[in-house]
């Protein structure tokens, strides 16, 4: 523990306070959503407008700002998912299990939009909308993960069980992750390679980067704002007889 | 460049708009739909306690 400032300590140990953590996130949520705007605007006009056409794909690479981000998030989300998912396995903190399933279905809708996006772009540039190849079915196996997250925590009635059983659920499927990302090396695919993560010389140009860059960033601060609103649902939901809820309903009234 | 010339997108219209605009639907259901969820769950729980307060 030696390594962590000790404010970041009693945040945490705050936040993991229920009353705490609706109420805070309460706070929070106007900053992000002016946060958001305002990159997503800044990343939308660099991407569509301000960025030159591809010499290759003309206008058709433009789905890049949305394609490759949702693509990130969708591996990004699973990573989070699981590693709250295991928090809570091992420390049964209560927040670490309402993160860890209010992130599956923002995962599942970035994996939805990769997948989607991904396809109309491969119909104008390869001629087909899909191929069963290691990029594209690796991340259909990806979808099918959060759903089978998401329907297995449906299926069982006390959620302190059900978020075991999703925890260990993602965590099995966390073995996916490599896969989806090296797949584009380690097997030939009509999916082209990396262009970004190659840290050292990435062979896009400057123009295009920025607002792509600025696209994962908005997709970032997306998943903040649209996992806490689910959160805040699933915490209610858990603690309707708890009495800060009960005060907060006479409050109210 | 003219806003007839940005909207046609080289030609790709319909690729990148059903892109962007699916992306669009998508990401508003994720904000709307716990939102939404919320406010009727509060509702229902305020409901039983006054009619527990009976």
């Amino acid at each position: 523990m030696f390594l962590i400032p000790d404010f970041v300590g009693r945040f945490f140990h705050r936040m993991a306070s229920p009353p705490h953590f609706y109420a805070f996130t309460e706070k929070l949520m106007p900053w992000l959503v002016v946060l958001f705007l305002l990159v997503t605007a800044a990343g939308l006009y660099g991407g569509l407008y301000l960025a030159p056409s591809d010499y290759q794909q003309g206008d058709s690479y433009r789905i890049i700002y949305i394609h490759v981000p949702s693509a990130w998030m969708s591996l990004f989300i699973y990573i989070m998912m699981a590693v709250a998912g295991g928090i809570g396995l091992v420390w049964r903190i209560k927040l670490a299990e309402i993160v860890a399933i209010s992130s599956a279905p923002v995962g599942a809708s970035f994996t939805f939009i990769a997948l989607v996006t991904g396809s109309l772009w491969g119909k104008p540039m390869w001629g087909t909308w899909w191929v069963w190849d290691a990029r594209l079915t690796s991340e259909l196996i990806l979808l099918f993960l959060y759903l089978g997250v998401i329907g297995l925590y449906g299926a069982i009635d006390d959620k302190r069980v059900a978020s075991k059983a999703i925890a260990i659920l993602a965590l099995v499927g966390v073995v996916n992750i490599p896969i989806i990302h090296y797949s584009v090396e380690w097997w030939n695919t009509l999916h082209q390679g990396p262009t970004v993560t190659k840290m050292d010389k990435p062979s896009i140009h400057v123009t295009m980067l920025v607002p792509l860059l600025l696209m994962a960033l908005s997709f970032k601060i997306y998943y903040v704002i649209a996992m806490l609103q689910r959160a805040r649902v699933e915490l209610l939901q858990r603690e309707r007889n708890a009495q800060w809820v009960k005060n907060m309903l006479a409050e109210k009234q | 460049m003219t806003l007839s010339e940005f909207f046609a997108m080289g030609g790709y219209a319909f690729y990148v708009w059903t892109s962007y605009g699916l992306t669009l639907i998508v990401l508003l259901a994720n904000i709307i739909i716990p939102i939404w969820q919320r406010k009727q769950f509060l509702r229902s729980l305020a409901l039983k306690q006054q009619r527990s307060k009976q």
